[in-house]
């Protein structure tokens, strides 16, 4: 049980938190207005240069393979529907860490696709 | 400074695209990994033959090159987008993955799962109908 505890942390924390850890790298690079393939290469590799890339894929990493961890020792009809808790984090770690304006409209959509998210792993669970 | 119609626009266009590339990127990796079969064990010969066989096949490759069209969009597009905005925007592939299951692997989808993928778009709609970036540059 502390083990699955443990697991579900890393999915949800980790993952989302590597997410926008990449986000914020992103921003500081600024925003992309040449979409050639050379130039969104240039954009990607002044990316990588930065100490946030590394910080989040190192945690998506992590995330990642708690999820597989999770998945050898947990239904997936349990695992899948509690993954969507991870929209709801991103959306408040956006808000708290990132400096976004999440209102109530985004904060309504959030809810609503979480609540979709559950109903699709139900689904395809049965 | 781009216009909020403009910035709309090409936000959900690389929405579009990840959420098209991504299911089909798992659904070739899957593919190509039934392919070449199960993980033998841990003998260095036997884990030789099926890293070989996996990066010689080309449907993994194809899949493994459609996953970083995603990654690569999915970055391009948070470089000026709401995290808070791509993250709940990104769902929309539940859709696409019950579209691929029902008509072109002719799966049977069950009416909870159209109904959990409706609530999604919904969302979805409510989110895209915020203003994709709200932070200053």
């Amino acid at each position: 049980m502390l083990t699955q505890a443990f697991l579900y942390f890393l999915i949800v924390v980790p993952g989302t938190a590597g997410e926008m850890c990449m986000s914020h790298a992103m921003k500081r690079i600024g925003e992309v207005t040449d979409f050639r393939p050379h130039a969104i290469a240039r954009v990607i590799g002044r990316a990588m240069k930065t100490g946030w890339f590394w910080i989040g894929i190192t945690m998506m990493a992590s995330g990642f393979f708690a999820l597989l961890g999770m998945l050898s020792v947990a239904k997936v009809s349990f695992v899948f529907p509690a993954t969507a808790l991870s929209y709801a984090v991103g959306t408040l770690g956006g808000k708290l860490f990132l400096g976004e304006r999440v209102g109530r409209q985004r904060w309504f959509g959030v809810v609503i696709v979480c609540i979709g998210v559950i109903l699709v792993a139900l689904g395809k669970s049965q | 400074m781009t216009s909020s119609s403009g910035l709309h626009l090409k936000t959900i266009a690389l929405i579009v695209v990840m959420v098209s590339v991504a299911p089909l990127g798992d659904t070739f990796l899957g593919k190509g990994m039934k392919q070449i079969g199960a993980f033998p064990g841990w003998k260095p010969a036997e884990m030789f033959h099926f890293f070989y066989r996996a990066f010689t096949s080309a449907t993994i490759w194809t899949g493994i090159g459609l996953l970083l069209t995603f990654l690569v969009a999915y970055l391009v597009v948070l470089s000026w987008a709401d995290y808070s905005y791509v993250l709940p925007a990104s769902s929309i592939s539940t859709l696409v993955v019950a579209l691929l299951a029902r008509f072109v692997l002719h799966e049977t989808v069950r009416p909870l799962r159209w109904a959990g993928v409706a609530m999604v778009c919904l969302g979805v709609f409510t989110v895209g109908n915020t203003h994709p970036r709200t932070t200053e540059h």
